[in-house]
C-alpha cells in the first residue's frame, strides 16, 4: 500500500513535460486527502478512545455507590431480619409448650413483644400435627389447618423460616416468621409470627429514594416483596428476569421492559429466599455525560472542519504556486530550447555560408579571369562572340555577387560583434530611424506613433545595428498592413514604445495589421522562413532576432490574426560583455 | 588593346617615385582560387608568388622578398594567423592581408589577426580587393620608410 502511495507520489510530483491543469487538480486533491486524513485520523482515534475509557470510568464511578446501596440496604435488611427471627426464637426457647397453648398467657406474651418492637400483626402456636390451637390476632385464625403447607414443612426442616411477602388469610401484604421446637418431651411445635412489611418498606425506599434509584425486595421467582417506584407495588411480578443470586452485591446491565437500558444492583439475604434490587435507568446517570459529549462533538466537528477548510485552502494555495512555477519553468525550457535551435541554425547557416564561399570565390575569380582574357585580347575570335561570352561570363559575376550577398548576411548572425558599442539615447535611435519610413508609412496611410517614456536612461550599444532591428521591425509592421490592405480599417499604425524597466529597456512595435498564425511564429526567426513569397529572403527577422541577442538582449512576439503583433525587445542598458570595451573608447578625447 | 587594360598599373608606375613592380605572396590552399587570382594579378602587373601552406607561405616570405603578403586564414598545416604571428616576427612591417571564408575577428586585440591590415572576406570582389593591396603596399613602404628614418 506504501509503495503503490508512493508510486502515486512520484508521478504527481515528477517535473511535467505539459502542464495540464487536471495533474493539479487531482494533486490538490490528494494532498488535500492525505493531509486531513493524517491529521482527523489520530484526533479521531484519541476521541474515540478517551470517549471509551472516560465511559468505563463513568460506568465504574456509577456502579460503586449503587454497589454501596445495596450492600448498606443488605446489610440494614439482615439485621432487621435477623433481630426479628432471633425474637421469635428467644420466645420459643423461652417458654414451653404448655405455657404458649393458653390463650391468654400466649395474649400476655404477643401484647410483652408488641409493646417492644413494631410491625408484630399476630402470634399463632401450631401442634406437631399443623393445626393451630392457639392464635392471637386481629383475624379469626385459631383452628387453621397447615398440615402438609410447605412453609410448615421448611420450618420443622430448618428449624426457622421467614416466608415470601404474602397476603395470606389476611388480604395484606406480610411476611410470616416461625421457629420449630422439639422438646425433651417429644414435643414438635411450631411458634408462628406475623410482621408486617412496613418496616422493610421503610428501609427498602429510605435509602434509593434519595439518587435516582428503585430500591425493592423480589422473591426467588421474581414477584416484588416491597413496593417499586417503577414496577408496582409488592406481589406484583417482576416485569424482567432476575440476575444471578450472589450475596455479594453484583452489578450488572439490562435492558428493562420499555428498551431502556438498566444498571441493577442485586444480592440475597441471608437466611431468606428474598433478593435486593437497586434499579437506576442508565440514561439518567449519563445525562450530564451525554451534554458533555455534545458539546465535544461540536469542538470536534468544528476541528475536523476547519483542518479541511485550512488545508484545503492551503493546498490550493502551494500547488497553485506549484503550477505557476512548474508553467514558469516549462516556458523558460521552451525559450531556452528556442533560443538554442536558432543559435545551431544560426551556427549550421554560417558553417554552410563558409563552405560556399570557398567555391563561389573560385568560380568568381574564373570567370575574372575568363573576362580579363577576353577584355586584353588574348582571346582571338569574332568580335561578337567575343561580347557575348563577356556578358555571360559579367552575369556569372553578378550571380555570383548575389549568392555572396546572401552568405555574407548568413554570416552576420553569426559574426561576433565589432567593437562600435556606445553609449546612445534609444529615443534617438528610434526617432531617427522611424524618419526613413516616414514616407513609406504616409503612402499606405499608416500612422507611424511613439509612446517614449521621458528620461530614458542612455545606453550602451551598437546604434547601427539597432536602426537595422528597427528598420526590419518597423518595416514588417507596414508590410502587415498591406496585407489587410482589403479590409476597412478604422486607424491603421504602427506603435513603437519604450520604457525603462530596472536595468533594461523595453521596447514594444506593435502594430494593428492582419497578424500572423501560430504556424508563423512558430518559425518567424528562422532563416529562409518568409511569408513574403518573392520580396523577401527570409533573413529579416533571422538576423533581427541575432542582432538582439548579440547585443545582450531577447526579442519576443505576440500575435493574433486580424488583430496585429507586437513584438517586445528587452535590451540591457549595459550589454553584459561589453563594459571594457566601451570604457576605452570613451575614455579616448 | 593591351595599353588600354592595365590602367592601375600606369597608373601606379605614374604615380610612384621607384618605378618598380609590386612583389604579392599568396597564400591559399584552394589551388584553383590561388592560381586564378596569382594570374589576374599578373595580367595587370604584379609580380606573384604563390603557396599552398603557412610553412612554405614563410619559406617564400625570405626568398621573395614580397611588398605584400596575403593569406587564409584556414590552411593545413600552419593556419593564417599563426602564419601570420611568424611573417610578423620575422618583417614586422611587412602588411598582412587576410582571407577568410567568414569575418571572425577576435574583438581583442591581443590576437595575431588584429595585425592583419585588412581582413576581407571570400569570395572577393576583385577591384576592391586590388584597392586594398595597393593601400596595403603603400602602408607598408611608409612604415619601412618610417622605420629607417628611425622616428
Amino acid at each position: 500500500m506504501f509503495a503503490a502511495l508512493k508510486k502515486t507520489f512520484a508521478q504527481a510530483l515528477e517535473v511535467p513535460e505539459a502542464v495540464s491543469p487536471a495533474r493539479y487538480r487531482s494533486l490538490k486533491r490528494l494532498m488535500t486527502v492525505l493531509i486531513v486524513a493524517v491529521s482527523v485520523t489520530p484526533l479521531l482515534l484519541l476521541t474515540i478512545i478517551s470517549h471509551m475509557q472516560y465511559m468505563r470510568t463513568l460506568e465504574r464511578e456509577m456502579e460503586s455507590p449503587l454497589y454501596d446501596m445495596a450492600r448498606k440496604t443488605q446489610a440494614a435488611l439482615e439485621l432487621y431480619l435477623g433481630e426479628r427471627v432471633s425474637t421469635v426464637s428467644y420466645l420459643a426457647h423461652a417458654y414451653r409448650y404448655s405455657d404458649l397453648s393458653d390463650e391468654r398467657s400466649l395474649n400476655r406474651v404477643f401484647l410483652a413483644l408488641k409493646s417492644e418492637y413494631q410491625g408484630f400483626v399476630d402470634m399463632g402456636l401450631v401442634d406437631g400435627d399443623g393445626r393451630q390451637i392457639a392464635y392471637v390476632g386481629p383475624y379469626k385464625l385459631k383452628g387453621a389447618d397447615y398440615a402438609g403447607k410447605p412453609w410448615l414443612r421448611e420450618t420443622e426442616i430448618k428449624g426457622r423460616y421467614i416466608s415470601n411477602a404474602i397476603l395470606g388469610y389476611r388480604g395484606y401484604p406480610h411476611l410470616v416468621i416461625a421457629v420449630h421446637r422439639l422438646e425433651e418431651s417429644g414435643a414438635s411445635w411450631t411458634l408462628r409470627v406475623g410482621t408486617d412489611t412496613l418496616r422493610i418498606q421503610q428501609i427498602v425506599s429510605s435509602e434509593g429514594s434519595a439518587r435516582d434509584t428503585d430500591v425493592f425486595l423480589a422473591d426467588a421467582a421474581g414477584v416484588l416483596q416491597t413496593d417499586s417506584r417503577a414496577y408496582g407495588k409488592a406481589l406484583n411480578p417482576l416485569p424482567f428476569p432476575l440476575p444471578q443470586a450472589s450475596h455479594e452485591p453484583e452489578v450488572c446491565r439490562m435492558t428493562g421492559p420499555d428498551g431502556r437500558s438498566l444498571l441493577i444492583a442485586s444480592c440475597t439475604l441471608d437466611g431468606t429466599d428474598f433478593r435486593l434490587l437497586a434499579v437506576k435507568p442508565v440514561e439518567k446517570a449519563f445525562r450530564p455525560w451525554l451534554a458533555l459529549r455534545a458539546e465535544l462533538l461540536w469542538v470536534i466537528f468544528g476541528g475536523i472542519a476547519l483542518i479541511v477548510i485550512a488545508s484545503s485552502l492551503l493546498m490550493r494555495h502551494l500547488v497553485d504556486r506549484l503550477q505557476a512555477s512548474d508553467e514558469r519553468r516549462v516556458a523558460v525550457f521552451a525559450q531556452m530550447e528556442h533560443n538554442q535551435k536558432l543559435s545551431s541554425i544560426g551556427r549550421l547557416a554560417a558553417g554552410v555560408a563558409h563552405e560556399v564561399n570557398n567555391p563561389l570565390a573560385v568560380i568568381y575569380e574564373k570567370a575574372g579571369l575568363a573576362r580579363d582574357l577576353i577584355d586584353l585580347g588574348k582571346i582571338g575570335g569574332d568580335e561578337k562572340e567575343k561580347q557575348r561570352l563577356s556578358s555571360l561570363l559579367a552575369s556569372i559575376e553578378s550571380t555570383v555577387e548575389r549568392a555572396r550577398g546572401i552568405t555574407h548576411r548568413l554570416l552576420g548572425f553569426a559574426r561576433r560583434m565589432e567593437a562600435n558599442r556606445q553609449g546612445l539615447h534609444i529615443d534617438e535611435v528610434i526617432v531617427e530611424t522611424l524618419s526613413f519610413l516616414e514616407r513609406e508609412a504616409r503612402n499606405r496611410g499608416v500612422a507611424l506613433e511613439t509612446e517614449l517614456a521621458p528620461d530614458l536612461p542612455e545606453i550602451i550599444s551598437d546604434r547601427g545595428q539597432l536602426q537595422q532591428v528597427f528598420l526590419n521591425l518597423v518595416g514588417n509592421a507596414l508590410d502587415a498592413h498591406v496585407a489587410s490592405e482589403g479590409e476597412d480599417q478604422e486607424a491603421r499604425y504602427v506603435r513603437v514604445s519604450c520604457v525603462c524597466e530596472g536595468d533594461a529597456l523595453r521596447i514594444t512595435v506593435r502594430d494593428n495589421g492582419m497578424g500572423m498564425p501560430p504556424e508563423v511564429l512558430r518559425h518567424i526567426f528562422e532563416p529562409f522562413y518568409s511569408t513574403k513569397n518573392d520580396k523577401g529572403t527570409g533573413l529579416g527577422m533571422f538576423i533581427t532576432y541575432g542582432i538582439v541577442r548579440k547585443l545582450g538582449g531577447d526579442i519576443s512576439v505576440e500575435s493574433e490574426e486580424g488583430q496585429g503583433s507586437v513584438f517586445t525587445i528587452v535590451l540591457p542598458l549595459v550589454p553584459p560583455d561589453a563594459g571594457g570595451e566601451v570604457r576605452a573608447q570613451t575614455s579616448k578625447p | 588593346m593591351e595599353a588600354a587594360f592595365p590602367p592601375r598599373t600606369f597608373a601606379r608606375g605614374f604615380h610612384a617615385e621607384k618605378l618598380m613592380t609590386m612583389r604579392v605572396l599568396l597564400a591559399d590552399d584552394e589551388r584553383d582560387f590561388v592560381d586564378t587570382l596569382a594570374e589576374r594579378l599578373s595580367l595587370r602587373g604584379y609580380e606573384v608568388t604563390t603557396v599552398h601552406n603557412g610553412a612554405e607561405a614563410v619559406r617564400a616570405a625570405t626568398s621573395a622578398r614580397p611588398d605584400v603578403a596575403v593569406l587564409d586564414l584556414f590552411m593545413p598545416g600552419l593556419p593564417g594567423d599563426e602564419t601570420l604571428r611568424q611573417l610578423k616576427v620575422m618583417y614586422p612591417d611587412l602588411p598582412v592581408i587576410l582571407l577568410t571564408g567568414h569575418e571572425a575577428v577576435d574583438d581583442n586585440g591581443t590576437s595575431p589577426v588584429a595585425k592583419a591590415f585588412a581582413c576581407l572576406t571570400k569570395p572577393l570582389a576583385f577591384k576592391d580587393f586590388v584597392a586594398v593591396l595597393e593601400a596595403a603596399a603603400r602602408a607598408g613602404r611608409q612604415a619601412s620608410e618610417g622605420g629607417e628614418d628611425g622616428q
